[in-house]
Order: structure tokens, then sequence, then C-alpha cells
């Protein structure tokens, strides 16, 4: 028995290509049972994501089914294209690859492996799958979970915004019924606090010097909008405050915000500066109880994040070759019994 | 057979610092669960050892500086061990086994009796009065390592590290909660032993008195400075750490020139 993989990745195509073979779940049964009609395929798992197509499928003759795989991903785009082929145990390792997100565009991003194990279930229920491709897939999420458990390729953040969430983790803990303030309505303020109320933030107040854009952006995230002139009113109960004004000098200066801090019980601020020029003076962040990042230091971050990630990718592949092996092991053995 | 099983203990807890440490520094999930076991295993055998020295003194193990200085690493497990996972600080245990070993080394290497001390008269007062000093003080060293980890993770924040220690520390506000409702439980213990020194009547050392009474006001000031002007976070950590590094310092001597005659 032999597994194959034909596909197209973010690396390999661009997305007016991979567009066009982009499988929809309602689509999916479809899909498989033409893919299941191909000469020689036992069974077959398409997965198909944002970054990726790919088919895995198992058969007893790795030429048949290339070919077939080729000639079906060529009707369905009806045009030439840059597919990838890989047969045992280049496959496997494949895809042991991608479900530890080290194929993905952000190297040991997470969500790869669910839309994994969905493309696994969707196969699954469609009779799709044989003995052989069952424990593969088993093994590869197994092989995640490992790689994910004994290395550092899933840590940190890798956005902005996902950075300021973090950080606001390590700050507060729960983020449940914190209070978010954004100080002038910009598009990377307004995706920070939309990550920030993904993790249970309660309440976000906006104030911008246009009222209307403050009202606009309050709206579409379910904020209130307060006037510029009163932010400082409404601070003491602030424990997040995003800033990314316009205005040309410092707004957050250590002399204001010393006096504002007296009526917060001691409760810490986390300060986010997205603006250019920077709306908060540096010099707040000696303020007890006071953390503030700009822009620099939280891409600074990312940055680091990635360094991190990169730098574990060694020792995962070497994990990843153990488990090929021993799949690959398993497989020979098993090769003459029926799917 | 005492002793033996200290160092055991000892063992025991030294694997958990190492356990612990591996895992602030890669990750590992299982050291976590590792460095866990081997504090409930050092836990049980120090337990056994006091067990085994109530036996052979007739009374409490609180009669000798050795003692003192064993039981004292006893509760400060007990209470990690009783409000680690409540306060979701399980990492408390990578900074209490250090703490706690080296409780351990000092009373099994340094130069002092470790011969059992059998009591003459005993007064069940004066046995909890010791008994629950200890437990206070158990409360105010996890307080402080609390403090400690905030210290420490509050620079991370501050200096903008994303290192790996940052991943691995509890959140500054769980510390800061875990600080304060610790050094709430010490003062109340300690209360209790007061009280329970009170009602036994027994003879005081005035240096004994006034130092450890010292110690109590200084923590009672701090508690209810910081509930009608509550204090920042990383000012309570700091007071923490110093008054109880002073006790660590003053208790042994208010020891020793108690038991002088």
């Amino acid at each position: 028995m032999n597994i194959v993989c034909a596909g197209l990745n973010h690396e390999s195509a661009p997305v007016g290509v991979r567009e066009r073979f982009a499988v929809a779940a309602q689509d999916m049964t479809d899909v498989l049972r033409d893919v299941r009609a191909i000469d020689g395929l036992a069974g077959a798992v398409v997965l198909s994501t944002c970054n990726r197509v790919e088919i895995y499928a198992a058969n007893l003759c790795p030429v048949k089914a290339t070919d077939g795989l080729t000639q079906l991903f060529r009707e369905r785009a009806g045009v030439e294209i840059p597919l990838y082929l890989h047969d045992t145990p280049r496959s496997v390792r494949h895809l042991f690859r991608v479900a530890s997100g080290l194929d993905s565009m952000v190297i040991g991003e997470t969500e790869i492996l669910g839309q994994v194990k969905q493309a696994y279930t969707a196969a699954s229920e469609c009779g799709a799958t044989t003995r052989h491709l069952h424990k593969l897939f088993q093994h590869a999420f197994r092989v995640a979970k490992h790689v994910r458990t004994e290395t550092q390729i899933t840590r940190g953040a890798t956005s902005v915004g996902a950075v300021a969430v973090e950080l606001a983790g390590k700050i507060f803990g729960d983020l449940t019924g914190r209070r978010v303030m954004i100080l002038g309505a910009g598009e990377t303020s307004e995706r920070t606090a939309r990550s920030l109320v993904s993790r249970g933030v309660r309440t976000v107040i906006v104030s911008n010097r246009t009222f209307e854009r403050a009202a606009k952006l309050a709206e579409e995230i379910g904020g209130m909008a307060i006037h510029f002139d009163n932010w400082q009113n409404t601070f003491p109960d602030v424990d997040i405050l995003i800033c990314s004004t316009s205005a040309p000098h410092f707004i957050i200066t250590p002399e204001k915000l010393a006096t504002m801090m007296k009526a917060r019980s001691g409760r810490p601020l986390f300060v986010i500066d997205l603006a250019v020029p920077r709306d908060a003076d540096p010099e707040i962040n000696a303020i007890d109880g006071v953390f503030l990042y700009d822009i620099d230091s939280l891409e600074g971050i990312v940055r680091q994040t990635l360094e991190v990630r990169r730098g574990e990718l060694d020792r995962c592949e070497e994990m990843i070759g153990d488990h090929v092996r021993s799949f690959v092991g398993w497989l020979r053995t098993h090769y003459q019994m029926r799917p | 057979m005492d002793q033996t099983l200290l160092y055991a203990a000892s063992a025991s807890y030294a694997l958990a610092f190492v356990a612990a440490a591996q895992g602030l520094a890669r990750t590992r999930r299982w050291t976590g669960a590792f460095s866990l076991g081997a504090i409930i295993v050092g836990f049980v055998l120090t337990s056994w050892s006091l067990y085994l020295r109530g036996g052979m003194e007739g009374s409490c193990p609180l009669n000798s500086l050795y003692d003192v200085l064993v039981f004292q690493s006893w509760s400060l497990v007990l209470i990690y061990l009783a409000v680690g996972p409540a306060y979701r600080l399980s990492l408390l245990g990578a900074f209490t086994s250090p703490l706690a070993l080296a409780l351990l080394l000092i009373a099994l290497f340094s130069p002092i009796s470790r011969e059992p001390v059998v009591r003459q008269a005993l007064n069940p007062w004066v046995e909890t009065h010791a008994a629950l000093s200890m437990i206070a003080y158990g409360g105010f060293g996890l307080a402080c390592l609390a403090g400690a980890m905030y210290l420490v993770q509050e620079h991370q924040l501050k200096a903008r590290r994303f290192s790996s220690l940052l991943h691995g520390l509890p959140p500054i506000s769980d510390l800061a909660t875990a600080n304060r409702r610790l050094l709430l439980f010490g003062f109340v213990v300690l209360t209790a032993g007061f009280l329970a020194g009170l009602l036994s009547a027994m003879p005081v050392n005035t240096i004994k008195f006034w130092g450890s009474l010292g110690l109590w006001a200084i923590y009672g000031i701090i508690l209810v400075w910081n509930k009608w002007w509550p204090l920042p976070a990383g000012r309570m950590a700091f007071a923490s750490i110093v008054v109880f590094a002073a006790a660590l310092v003053t208790l042994p001597a208010i020891q020793y020139l108690s038991s002088r005659p």
C-alpha cells in the first residue's frame, strides 16, 4: 500500500490559482466521489484551506494514482497547474509537517491542525477513508501534539493584535470584564481591539477627534463612543489603553498619568501606543503598574517569536523524521493487507 | 532514621527544582507534573521524619533550632500544596522547592545540635503557639516567593522581554492577588499563634517577645496600610520579600536567645 499526496500551496501557487481549486464544504462529497473514481485509488482525504488544496490518497499503484490526480486537478482548473506530487515516504512526511504547522505561511500556526482534522472527518463521514489513511491521519494528529508539546514551535504571538492579547493576558490574567479605551480610530487599533474583545474584554470605549468616526468604529466593534475632550474623565475605569492619534506631541505624559493612576487603586494599566509619532511619553513605563508597548516593541516581539520558532525547526524535523520512519515501518508490515 | 528521611526529602526537592527550572526554560509539560510529584514525595518524607521526631521528643517537634528549620520547610510546602492549585500558581513550586531544600540543608549540615530535646512539662497551648507561628511563617515565605515572582514578571514586562520566563510565569495580577492573600493568611495565623501563646501563660524571653511582636506589627502595618491606601503591587511584593528576609534572619536569633537560661 502506498500513500500519495497531490496538491498546491501558498508557496507553489498564487492565490489566483489556489482559489480555482478550493473545495467548499458543500462540494466535498462530490469531489471525494470524483477522487475515489480514479483507477487504483482505495481512499482519499481532501484538505482545502485558504493556503492549500491537497489530496491524500491510499493506492496500490502510485503511477496510476498520480496520473489520475493530476488529470482531476487539471479538469477542475481548466489550466496547467504547479502541482506537487509526493509518494511514500515524502507524502507521509508532508502531512506530518502540514499538521504540525511547519508548512504554514506563519510557521507553527495551530489552526491548520483543526483544518486537517475537519478534512479527515469529512472524508470519513463520506466513507472515503481506508484503514491506512485512518492510521496515517491519527498518527499525524499525534505528531502535531508531540511537536507542539516538546518544542517551542507554537510559542508566542505572530501579529501585533495577538501580541497585545498575549501581553494583556500576562498582565491581567483573565481578560473577561476588562475595559479597553481606544484613542484615535486607526485600522491597527481597531484590529487590536477586536483581538482583545475576542478574548473576553467587556467594554470598548472609542474616542477620536472626529466624533462621527469614533461612533462608527464603536458601532462596528460593539463599544461606545465618547468625545475626545472627555477621555480623561473615563480613564480611571480603563485597564487597556490603545493610542493611535495623529497628534504631533505626547498626549500621555508622566505627569498626567501619575495623577490619573492615583484614582486606580493600584490596578495595572497596559498602554499600547500604535501611533507614529508616538502618543505616549516613553517615561510613563517607569510609573508603578504602567506597562507601555509602542509599535516597534510589539513588532520586535513578533520578529522575536518568529525567530524562536525558526530556531525550533531542526528539532521538529528530527521528531517528524522519527515518526515518518515509524509509520512507514507499519505501512510496510501491513502493505499486503486489504484496506 | 528521621535524618535519613530528610536527606531523601532534600533530594526530592532538588529534583523538583531542576524539573521546574527545565520546564520554565523549555516548556516541557511533563516537568510540571514531575516537579509537583517530587514536591509531594519530599513533603511526605518530611512529614514522616517530623512524626518520628515527635515520637522521640514526646511533643510537637519544635524544641530546637533544627526542629524549627525542618518544621518551617514542612509548613512552607504544606501551604504551597494547599494554595498553589487554588491560585493557579503551580509554578510557585519552582520557587518553593529550593527554599524548602535550603531550610533542610541548613538543618542537616549547619553546626547546630541535631539531638532530640525532650521537654519536661508539656503545655498544649505552647505547642499550638509554636506550630501556628511556624505555619504563619510558611505563609509569609510563600508570600515572599509570590512577591519575587511578581517582581521578576514585572521586570520582564517592563523591559519588554518576551522570554521563556515571561511565558512560564503566571500573570502579574494573579501573583499580586496571591501575594496579598498569603500575607493576610500568615498574619491571621500568626495572630492566632500569639493568642495561643498568651493563653499558655508561659514565661517569655523579652527579646523573643518584642522581636516576634515587632514582626507581627510590621506585617499588620503593611496590610492595614494597603487596605486604606492601596499600595502598588510591586511595592507590596517588595515589602513582603524584605520583611520575610528580616524574619529569616531574626527567627534563628530569637530561637537561640529564648533557649538560653
